[in-house]
C-alpha cells in the first residue's frame, strides 16, 4: 500500500493540535480541538485508500487504476455526523454560556438570579468546577429557587 | 423472516419522523411510540423463536452479496439483545409517560422527547444487527447523539455541566472507534465482520494486538469498564429519571454486546485476556467501593452500574462457550434489574422529592409499594439465590472455575464479595430511605453539634458515622433541599412493577434461558458457521482490499443471493 507521506504529516500535526486543545478548559477550544481530530481521522480513513488512483466509476478505465470508493464513503458518512455533532455541541456551549451570564438572558430575568450571578462569580465563560466547589451551598439554593420560577 | 430484520431500525426512525411532525400533539406523539416499541418488541421476541428454531438470519441489504454490501446479522445473541431492550425501552417509556401526564411536561420538551426517544431504540437496534464494524459505527453514533440531546434535556444548569462531560468523552470514544476502524481496513481491506474474521486471523500476531488493543479502548470508554468509566456517574445521575434508567440498562451494555462480538468473531484467540480479567477485577472491586462511600441513590446505582459492568467483562475474559452464555444471561439479567431500580429511585425522588440518603427517611409508612419495589430488584442485583443475579453469578464462577486459571479463581472470589457489598450499599440505602423514622433524620442533624441525644455509645458511634455521610453530601450533584410532596401517578408505579415483574419472571424462566444463553454462547465461539453463511461461497473467490478489488462482475454478483 503507497501512503502519501505528506498526509501522514498533516494527520499528525492535526491530532497534536487537536489533543491539545481538547485537554483545554475553554469549551470553544475543545470544539475546535474535536473538529481538528475529526479531520485527522477523516484524512487517516483517506490514507487508507493507498496510492491516488482515478475517480471510482465503472468504465472509467482499468480497475486497477481506480481509487478505493469505501474509504470515501467511510469519510462522507463521519464527516456528516462531525457536524452534526458539532451543531449540537455549539448549542450546548451557548447554553452552558448564557446560564453563567444570567443577566444578559432575555428569557428568565428573575432578580434573585441576577444577584446569586454577581455573589457567585459565576460570570465567567464557563462555570469551572473551582467555582461550583466555591459556592456548593448556596448552588443548591440556586436549584431550590429556580425550580418553581419555570413553571 | 430475513425481510423482517431491518424493520426493528426503520420502524422506530420513521416513528420518530412521523413524531416529530406532530409537535402539539402529545398524545399523538405518545401513540405512536408505544406502538413502534411494541413493534419492536413483537419482532424482538418472533426473531428468538425464529433463530433458535432455523439458525441465524443474514440480510443483504440492497440484493448486495456480503462483503461489498451491508449484512444486517440476527443470531441468538443479537436476538435476546433485541428483546430484552424492547422491554426496557417499552418499560421506562410507559413510566415516563405517567410522569409526563402528572407534571403538565413544564420540565422536560416533551416534543422532542418522544422523537429522541425512538431515535435512541433505532440506534441500539442498529448497533446489534450490525453486520459490520461501520455499521455497529453508525448505529453507536445513532444512540450517542439521541442520548446527547437526552441526558440534558431541559438545559438546565447542572444538566448542561454532566451533559459536557458526557459529549466530550463519548466523542473522543467515538474518534477512537472511527480511528480504530480505519487501521482494520488498512491491514486488512474490509470492514464486513465476517471477512474481518477470515482476513484478521492471517495478520502478524503484533498486529492483531494493536487493532484489538484499539478496539477495546473504544468500546470500554462506552462500556464503562475501569480506568474509563469515570465519566459515568458523573453524568448519569443528573439526567431525569426516566432517561437515566434507559442509560443505564442499555447504553453501556451497547458497548459491552460490542466487546462480546469483536472478541468472539474477529479476535477468537485474543492475547488480551488476561488484561481483561485485571481490568475485570478493578472494575468489580472500585465500582463498588464507590458504591459503598455514597450518600446519594443515583450515584449509589451509577456506581453498582459500572461495578457489574465487570462481572461481564470476567466473562468475556474467560473465553470459552460457558464464560460466553454466562455472560449473555448476566447482561440480560442486568439491563433489566438495574432499569428497574432506577426506576424505583425514580418513584422514591418523585415521592420524597430528593434522593439524598441523608433527608430520605420513614418512606417504609408512607410508600410500602415503592419499598418493596426497591427490595426485590436490590436482592436480585445482589446474587440473592431465587433470583436470577444468583444463576448468572453462579453460571460465570462455574465458567471461570471450568478455566481452570488462577486468574479465574481470583475473579471469583472477587466477585462473591463484590456480590455482598453490591448488597450492602443497597442494603444500607433501603434501610436509611425506608426503615429510618423521620424523628431520627431530626436527631441526626441535632446531633451534628450537641450529640447528647444518642444515649448508648453504639448509637452515638452510629450517628457520628451519619454525620459524616451527612457532610459529604456535597458530592452529590442535585441533593439540593427540595422537598416537595407530589401524588404519584398510578402509571409510573404500574411500569416500575411491570418492570420488577419482567425481573422476576427472568427468575422463572431462567432454566430455558439460560439454555438459550448456552446455545448462543456455543455459537458464539464457532464464528466460522457464521462466517460460511455470510458469505457463502464467495469467500475464497474473495481477493478484495486497498487498491485491488475486483470491481467487475462477481460470480456471485448482486441479485443472485437476494433475500426471500
Amino acid at each position: 500500500m503507497t501512503v502519501s507521506i505528506a498526509l501522514v504529516l498533516i494527520i499528525m500535526v492535526l491530532y497534536a493540535g487537536g489533543v491539545y486543545l481538547m485537554l483545554d478548559r475553554s469549551l470553544t477550544r475543545v470544539l475546535l480541538g474535536f473538529l481538528l481530530v475529526g479531520n485527522a481521522t477523516n484524512l487517516l480513513l483517506f490514507v487508507t485508500s493507498g496510492a491516488f488512483g482515478i475517480a471510482p466509476i465503472y468504465g472509467e478505465g482499468p480497475a486497477e487504476q481506480m481509487s478505493d470508493p469505501l474509504p470515501q464513503a467511510f469519510i462522507l458518512t463521519s464527516i456528516v455526523i462531525t457536524f452534526g455533532v458539532s451543531a449540537f455541541m455549539l448549542a450546548l456551549i451557548y447554553r452552558s454560556w448564557r446560564l453563567a451570564q444570567q443577566d444578559e438572558d432575555d428569557v428568565l430575568n428573575d432578580s434573585e438570579d441576577i444577584e446569586l450571578a454577581i455573589a457567585e462569580a459565576l460570570t465567567t465563560e464557563e462555570v469551572f468546577d473551582e467555582d461550583l466547589a466555591e459556592s456548593h451551598e448556596s448552588e443548591a439554593e440556586v436549584i431550590d429557587d429556580e425550580e418553581p420560577s419555570h413553571s | 423472516m430475513i425481510a423482517l430484520i431491518p424493520l426493528v431500525v426503520l420502524i422506530p426512525l420513521g416513528s420518530a419522523a412521523l413524531a416529530l411532525a406532530l409537535p402539539g400533539r402529545v398524545r399523538a406523539q405518545q401513540i405512536i411510540t408505544v406502538a413502534a416499541l411494541t413493534a419492536v418488541l413483537v419482532l424482538g421476541l418472533a426473531f428468538m423463536w425464529a433463530v433458535d428454531a432455523e439458525g441465524t438470519l443474514v440480510m443483504e441489504v440492497g440484493g448486495w452479496a456480503a462483503p461489498f454490501g451491508i449484512a444486517l446479522v440476527v443470531d441468538r445473541l443479537a436476538a435476546l439483545m433485541l428483546t430484552v431492550s424492547a422491554i426496557v425501552l417499552l418499560g421506562v417509556l410507559l413510566f415516563s409517560l405517567g410522569q409526563g401526564l402528572a407534571d403538565g411536561d413544564d420540565e422536560t420538551p416533551v416534543s422532542i422527547y418522544y422523537p429522541t426517544y425512538l431515535v435512541l431504540g433505532a440506534g441500539v437496534c442498529n448497533a446489534f444487527i450490525a453486520g459490520d464494524l461501520f455499521n455497529l459505527y453508525v448505529g453507536f453514533e445513532v444512540l450517542l447523539v439521541a442520548s446527547y440531546v437526552l441526558i440534558t434535556l431541559g438545559g438546565t444548569e447542572a444538566r448542561v455541566r454532566a451533559g459536557i462531560t458526557y459529549v466530550v468523552v463519548s466523542l473522543v470514544s467515538s474518534i477512537l472507534f472511527l480511528a480504530a476502524i480505519a487501521w482494520i481496513y488498512a491491514a486488512t481491506g474490509t470492514v464486513n465482520l465476517a471477512h474481518l474474521t477470515v482476513r484478521l486471523a492471517e495478520l502478524p500476531l503484533d498486529i492483531q494486538l494493536l487493532l484489538n488493543l484499539g478496539l477495546i479502548i473504544a468500546f470500554g470508554v462506552k462500556a464503562a469498564i475501569f480506568p474509563l468509566a469515570f465519566w459515568l456517574p458523573d453524568s448519569y445521575p443528573t439526567a431525569p429519571a426516566p432517561v437515566t434508567a434507559v442509560f443505564a440498562g442499555l447504553l453501556t451494555k451497547v458497548g459491552v454486546y460490542a466487546i462480546l462480538r469483536t472478541q468472539t468473531m474477529l479476535f477468537p484467540d485474543s492475547q488480551i485476556n488476561g488484561v481483561l480479567m485485571v481490568v475485570a477485577g478493578f472494575t468489580l472491586l472500585v465500582g463498588i467501593l464507590g458504591a459503598v462511600s455514597q450518600a446519594d441513590v443515583k450515584r449509589l446505582l451509577s456506581f453498582t452500574l459500572i461495578s457489574h459492568i465487570g462481572y461481564l467483562i470476567f466473562g468475556i475474559a474467560i473465553a470459552s462457550a460457558a464464560g460466553y452464555a454466562a455472560t449473555i444471561f448476566y447482561i440480560a439479567h442486568h439491563i433489566i434489574v438495574q432499569t428497574t431500580l432506577f426506576l424505583a429511585v425514580g418513584l422514591m425522588e418523585r415521592h420524597a422529592g430528593t434522593t439524598s440518603l441523608a433527608q430520605l427517611s420513614g418512606m417504609l409508612r408512607a410508600a410500602p409499594l415503592v419499598a418493596v419495589l426497591f427490595f426485590i430488584p436490590m436482592l436480585n442485583l445482589g446474587g440473592i439465590p431465587p433470583f436470577s443475579g444468583f444463576i448468572g453469578k453462579l453460571g460465570l464462577f462455574v465458567a471461570g472455575a471450568e478455566g481452570g486459571e488462577p486468574a479465574a479463581y481470583w475473579l471469583i472470589g472477587i466477585g462473591a464479595l463484590v456480590s455482598l457489598l453490591t448488597l450492602y450499599a443497597l442494603a444500607r440505602a433501603w434501610s436509611l430511605a425506608f426503615w429510618r423514622t423521620r424523628a431520627m433524620t431530626a436527631e441526626n442533624a441535632a446531633s451534628a453539634q450537641t450529640a447528647s441525644i444518642a444515649t448508648s455509645t453504639e448509637a452515638r458511634v452510629l450517628l457520628g458515622r451519619e454525620t459524616r455521610l451527612l457532610e459529604r453530601l456535597h458530592d452529590a450533584p442535585d441533593a439540593g433541599p427540595v422537598q416537595r410532596q407530589r401524588a404519584t401517578p398510578r402509571l409510573m408505579i404500574a411500569a416500575t412493577a411491570g418492570m420488577v415483574g419482567a425481573s422476576v419472571l427472568l427468575t422463572l424462566v431462567a432454566g430455558p434461558l439460560f439454555g438459550y444463553a448456552t446455545r448462543a454462547g456455543s455459537e458464539l465461539t464457532q464464528p466460522d458457521q457464521l462466517v460460511e453463511q455470510v458469505l457463502g461461497d464467495s469467500r475464497d473467490g474473495l481477493t478484495g482490499g486497498s487498491g485491488v478489488t475486483n470491481p467487475g462482475p462477481h460470480p456471485d454478483a448482486p441479485g443472485s443471493r437476494r433475500p426471500q
